[in-house]
């Protein structure tokens, strides 16, 4: 694709974050969403970054072109939204398309108001028919469908919800040499959260709660977790007595999660933690109580002890990684 | 220390979720309402715990008709010691942020406080429109917040690790999960909240620039699959074979 060089009559832009070790696979849904819809309104993609991502990454991309601002980080997202505007104007973009994720929502709802753009934060649709895209609202108990009411679009796109297709690589490179001011917002100080997968970043989830009865009986969760390369998470309850540190908590008001699978042990299941787990595509339950409401909500569901059953579930992983 | 706190008035967490008006509007009848609790429980906690540590006020603002002001006065009765509501539907996220810029510009608040998302329409857009309108910095979903010598440092999650930042204020925030503790409101605090100032100022001409079209509840849940628990083995081959998960 980088090769085409026709006259511009739009351009759609995509602003990813492809900063770590590879590019993040909701970074390569975003970019399709933003392919589909140049596809679809004859127009090109030019993907904005920013940091130290190797120039043969960034080279990798399926995009028209790339522009990599070197010297600026996440944190300042005045500095962001200056290089995101800058662009749109001189690309003449009709749309600008974010990663719903850390980065893109402080970032794509300033580019909106900057720029005076409607914007649909948290996307998990395409535009319709009509024009109209879906997201979810009420915590995921019910979707909204938008209508964008001004020429230039903003959209952040919900991890997750788009299937990532494959294209022609190849995409330009340009450093951006633009001013974008002084950083007001610094870091002072990153500290690494340690082993394991980040929660949000998961697709196979292992959550307990209080069914677990202590803290000092996680090693079983942690081993079906490792067994199932999975990020381990907690109930509120469990959060709150700090049996489990709080960036584990997943529902309303912790950390709210889309993962592929998510497992839920000795968890009854209330509302307010279905709110943070109910975008996950297949959910598992086990539990002692076979009335627990989270049955209700589940794919998959064992009644059962879960000090029996957890050893069965990773010998059962044991054997399934031996095999492939 | 002036510190503006936005308060959203959301159906409860456990509230009935269905909609009126051929899907167009949520039936709120019989529903009630609450402090949206990322407003009430971080950033409203942790405004009122820096005012008490440095001085200053803390004041709230809410866009919305005269049902919000249960609402607002239950935000007095946690501790604000007045109140803003701006007296209009707000047609979307920019709205309300265009409705809270257009208040606070001229007022020199140190601080500007919202929840990192409301409940209903989970946008996480009113802060960062906010900070955009003032020419404010930002600083997202922040876990913790301090002020000192002018500055405000806060701790945020990313990408799994926990990042320190720091910003010379003013500064708008976003809160978050870790930032204080939930406060039960006493009867002193409930009596003092019926006569604090509440403000009601009209609302300042702004365009739609979205609009929600239609709501949908998601298609029912296929029936759960039961295992016995002397075969929970089969539940891991099932997830890799069936559901194709692992």
């Amino acid at each position: 694709m980088g090769s085409i060089n026709t006259r511009i009559n739009m351009s759609v832009i995509v602003f990813a974050d492809t900063r770590g070790e590879k590019v993040a696979k909701s970074t390569l849904e975003t970019l399709t969403y933003g392919r589909k819809i140049a596809a679809k309104e004859g127009g090109t993609v030019t993907l904005v970054t920013f940091g130290d991502a190797p120039q043969d990454r960034l080279g990798a991309l399926d995009a028209n072109k790339v522009v990599v601002a070197r010297n600026i980080g996440d944190a300042d997202s005045q500095q962001l939204t200056r290089l995101v505007a800058d662009l749109a104007g001189k690309e003449n973009a009709k749309w600008i398309i974010f990663t719903h994720d850390d980065t893109g929502k402080a970032v794509a709802p300033r580019v909106a108001a900057k720029l005076q753009a409607g914007e649909v934060a948290g996307a998990i649709t395409l535009p319709n028919e009509q024009g109209h895209i879906k997201r979810n609202v009420f915590s995921g108990k019910a979707q909204a469908w938008v209508e964008l009411k001004t020429p230039l679009k903003v959209v952040s796109v919900l991890p997750n919800s788009i299937p990532v297709e494959a294209a022609s690589p190849g995409a330009s490179v340009e450093e951006y040499s633009g001013d974008l001011g002084v950083a007001k917002v610094t870091v002072k100080e990153t500290r690494k959260a340690g082993e394991g997968i980040p929660l949000p970043e998961a697709e196979v989830v292992v959550s307990a709660g209080r069914g677990m009865k202590g803290p000092e009986n996680w090693g079983m969760v942690e081993e079906l977790a490792k067994e199932l390369h999975a990020a381990t998470a907690c109930s509120r309850p469990v959060a709150d007595m700090d049996w489990r540190p709080h960036h584990e908590h997943v529902g309303q008001t912790g950390v709210a999660i889309r993962p592929n699978l998510y497992i839920a042990i000795g968890i009854s299941g209330a509302i307010q933690h279905l709110a943070g787990v109910n975008g996950s595509k297949v959910i598992a339950v086990i539990n002692s109580d076979p009335e627990a409401p989270f049955f209700k909500s589940a794919d998959y569901g064992i009644v059962g002890d879960a000090f029996e059953v957890l050893p069965k579930l990773i010998e059962a992983a044991k054997k399934l990684n031996a095999e492939r | 220390m002036k510190i503006l706190v936005l308060i959203s008035h959301v159906p409860d967490t456990t509230a009935r979720i269905a909609f009126t008006n051929d899907n167009t509007a949520y039936d709120a009848s019989g529903v009630q309402f609450i402090v949206n609790p990322y407003d009430e429980w971080y950033a409203l906690v942790r405004g009122l715990e820096l005012k008490e540590a440095q001085g200053g006020t803390v004041t709230t603002i809410t866009v919305g008709g005269a049902v919000t002001e249960p609402t607002i006065r239950k935000a007095l009765a946690i501790g604000a010691d007045d109140a803003v509501r701006v007296d209009t539907e707000p047609k979307d996220g920019h709205d309300v942020a265009a409705q809270v810029a257009a208040f606070a510009k001229d007022k020199g608040y140190d601080l500007i406080l919202a929840g990192k998302e409301t409940i209903d329409h989970n946008g996480s857009q009113v802060g960062p429109m906010v900070a955009e309108l003032l020419d404010l910095p930002f600083l997202s979903l922040a876990t913790k917040l301090d002020v000192a010598d002018g500055k405000a440092t806060a701790e945020r999650d990313v990408r799994g690790d926990v990042e320190v930042v720091e910003c010379p204020l003013p500064v708008v925030v976003s809160c978050a999960k870790g930032m204080a503790e939930q406060r039960i409101p006493n009867m002193r605090g409930i009596m003092a909240a019926r006569t604090k100032p509440l403000q009601v100022i009209p609302a300042a001409a702004t365009e739609a620039l979205s609009t929600t079209v239609k709501f949908e509840l998601p298609p029912p849940k296929q029936a759960v699959k039961m295992i016995p628990a002397e075969e929970a083995g089969k539940l891991i081959e099932l997830l890799h074979s069936e559901a194709k998960v692992i």
